[in-house]
């Protein structure tokens, strides 16, 4: 592990461990690059990860304060937890499903291929599949990704087989146990999956790929990371010539330190990485940094989002087993004649008893939900996932008031359903609900979003600089030695779960780091 | 602890007959809560619980598993007294609406009278922390079906995760083995 002192300007400043930053990280240390890794979050390991939602959500979640406003569910419902992402090493990648789809091409030209839709912000990736594809062949080598690589795909669950019966009888094609970050036999020193079935608490066995033990350990041992857990920056400094400098941040004793560095990489996930930059406004930059375009924040996607819980006369026992392997592709085309644009995934989804009890429907009471309760064992379920369209009115921005434990501006997250999207989740209810009708349920369920667990698109790639924040490395427009390292960069949402585009942004932006420093540019 | 006998028990048990009966000793719960509860009384205690009863009914689950949201509520009234004067005003309330004691309601009448409540900051409360209290315990898990922590038992590999018997297997492709 290095020790990179807090005057020495010449390594990268990573902010975050999660897909982004955690990926990062490992792939300029394997290239011989100094990184620091600055992480809010404690370190945990497989040993201390709970089998229990509840102990689960507080040991692993960001849960600072933010506020929430728009006409989403999520502001009545979670009034202050708008996403459900995390503040650990390793982040968001210790809690994701394992779900790990490409995006496909024409997805990278939403505008080109939707056309100009009202209230939408739509725009061209500022980069194609094809300028992925390499990288997406690592990214799915990193990960272990089942059906690709000659891996094969996990065993389906319960849930599975009510999921491929009602869609087999329905006329759906192409069905099967998912494209996923979990290992289906030992791979790369790592378990294969036990079927556990808290994906989302923390995989036990190891078998999901994370960057909180794959990538953080391979970038200690080159000697060249300096992972700081505990670190939650307040501010990027600049100089005069506009050139960031390096980060203010608090450690974990509480002292306020600040650590110079070369290039600064911001992998916060979608809420805390716009708020850094606006928080890190001065004289020269008023409206934040890297905000010569305004856009900053805006853009907020959430993916349209719902499921469908279903009961049956015969027990199905839905936790059993991985929690995402399983899905239906045929809608993830787009295809305007069903009265939308864009396309959705239908994907298995289950939850425990304390968390079905908070999210099968939020607020709900009475004999109707206690009975849906009643037959949790009789329960099969799925998540819709599928393209939002971009607004600019959906946005992150600094709360007026109200400030953090550190004296910070809080973020607040705005956002409204498109009509799209309405018309999206709507189809998808239709759906989902035909599967599990052609399966034989007796009683479906129709559930809201939850806090969002796909949070995208704040600080968006574009050719030109008025239209966005970063280019097609996710180098910011207005300070080259500045990138954008997460989820953020997206353009536009796609329908697929974006863990895996951005692990294989993440792989291109190190090669292109490496390449700007090696050049002397950055 | 004793049971507290609410009024579905006792009727099942053939007091059918006194049902109807207003005052009734022989009906009122009985009372462990003088021991259990420091900051609200017995009738609050039996109140709060027939309460959640109504927001969450499962039949088939005793008042055992019930207790405990009464208790989590009273610990947080105890550290709390804007939750204290809050939760006893909303015993009031509903002792108040039809101006019999709100456990003397038929069932219908209690449910109505606490629907009409739905949106007071009370029931929100009860509901809050029953939806926690009642559900995030290991013993209503057993009672639901659901298994709770699995990788220290290695997972469901070889548990019954793919177990379901009543739909015919997905083909290989869909669904390989587990190796």
């Amino acid at each position: 592990m290095a020790n990179i002192d807090f005057n020495d300007d010449s390594a990268v400043l990573v902010i975050g461990s999660g897909a982004g930053g955690g990926t990062l990280a490992n792939e300029l240390c394997q290239k011989g690059v100094k990184v620091i890794l600055l992480e809010a979050g404690a370190r945990h390991s497989i040993a201390d990860f709970q089998n229990n939602e509840w102990n689960a959500f507080g040991q692993l979640s960001w849960l600072d304060k933010r506020t929430t406003s728009g006409s989403w569910r999520v502001a009545k419902d979670f009034s202050g937890l708008p996403a459900w992402i995390c503040k650990t090493v390793g982040g968001t990648t210790t809690h994701w499903a394992g779900a790990s789809l490409r995006i496909q091409e024409h997805e990278f030209k939403a505008k080109t291929n939707y056309g100009e839709i009202d209230g939408a912000n739509l725009m061209d990736w500022p980069l194609s599949l094809s300028d992925l594809e390499p990288y997406y062949e690592k990214a799915e080598d990193k990960l272990g990704v089942t059906r690709t690589h000659d891996i094969p795909g996990l065993p389906g669950n319960n849930n599975f087989k009510v999921m491929y019966t009602g869609a087999k009888r329905l006329g759906y094609q192409n069905v099967h146990t998912g494209r996923m970050a979990i290992n289906s036999r030992p791979r790369a020193g790592r378990s294969q999956c036990l079927q556990i079935g808290f994906c989302f608490q923390g995989c036990k066995s190891g078998a999901k790929w994370s960057t909180l033990y794959v990538d953080i350990p391979a970038a200690e041992e080159t000697g060249n990371l300096d992972l700081r857990p505990e670190s939650h920056v307040l501010n990027i400094e600049h100089d005069d010539s506009g050139k960031v400098t390096g980060v203010v941040y608090m450690d974990k004793d509480g002292n306020q330190q600040m650590q110079k560095a070369r290039a600064v990489c911001v992998a916060g996930n979608s809420i805390e990485t716009p708020r850094l930059l606006l928080n890190s406004a001065s004289s020269k930059h008023p409206d934040g940094l890297a905000n010569s375009s305004g856009q900053v924040g805006k853009n907020y996607m959430r993916h349209m989002t719902g499921s469908v819980y279903a009961t049956f006369d015969r027990p199905v026992n839905m936790y059993r087993g991985t929690t995402m392997a399983g899905i239906i592709t045929d809608e993830s085309v787009n295809d305007p004649a069903r009265g939308f644009t864009g396309g959705y995934e239908m994907e298995t989804l289950a939850l425990g008893i304390p968390f079905m009890a908070a999210f099968l429907d939020p607020g709900a009471w009475g004999p109707r939900f206690s009975r849906a309760m009643d037959n949790y064992d009789h329960m099969a379920g799925m998540w819709l996932v599928g393209e939002d369209m971009p607004q600019e009115t959906n946005a992150i921005t600094l709360h007026a008031e109200e400030k953090d434990q550190f004296g910070m501006p809080i973020p607040n997250v705005h956002f409204d359903d498109h009509p799209n999207d309405i018309a999206m989740r709507n189809h998808a209810f239709k759906q989902g609900s035909a599967v599990y009708d052609a399966a034989g349920a007796n009683m479906v369920y129709e559930t809201p979003p939850y806090p969002s667990t796909h949070n995208l698109g704040t600080c968006r790639m574009s050719d030109k600089a008025e239209d966005g924040v970063c280019n097609k490395f996710g180098q910011s427009h207005d300070i080259p030695n500045l990138f954008i390292s997460d989820g953020s960069q997206f353009t536009t949402g796609a329908a697929e779960n974006p863990t895996l585009t951005i692990v294989t942004l993440a792989i291109r932006q190190a090669d292109y780091v490496a390449e700007q420093l090696s050049a002397q540019n950055i | 602890m004793k049971d507290q006998i609410n009024r579905r028990q006792f009727l099942r048990r053939g007091g059918g007959a006194l049902a109807g009966a207003a005052a009734a000793t022989a009906v009122a719960p009985s009372t462990s809560w003088a021991a259990e509860l420091s900051t609200l009384d017995e009738h609050q205690g039996n109140t709060i619980l027939q309460a959640v009863r109504q927001i969450y009914p499962h039949n088939t689950m005793s008042n055992d598993y019930y207790n405990n949201v009464v208790k989590d509520l009273d610990a947080e009234a105890a550290d709390n007294a804007d939750t204290a004067t809050m939760l006893k005003e909303g015993v009031a309330n509903l002792d108040a609406a039809m101006g019999v004691k709100w456990t003397d309601l038929s069932n219908g009448n209690q449910f109505a009278v606490l629907s009409a409540m739905k949106d007071s900051p009370f029931f929100q409360k009860l509901r809050g922390k029953a939806v926690v209290s009642l559900y995030n315990n290991p013993l209503a898990w057993r009672h639901f079906g659901y298994e709770g922590s699995s990788a220290e038992q290695g997972g469901y590999l070889e548990r019954g995760f793919d177990d379901l018997n009543w739909l015919e297997n997905p083909p290989e492709d869909a669904s390989p083995k587990a190796s």
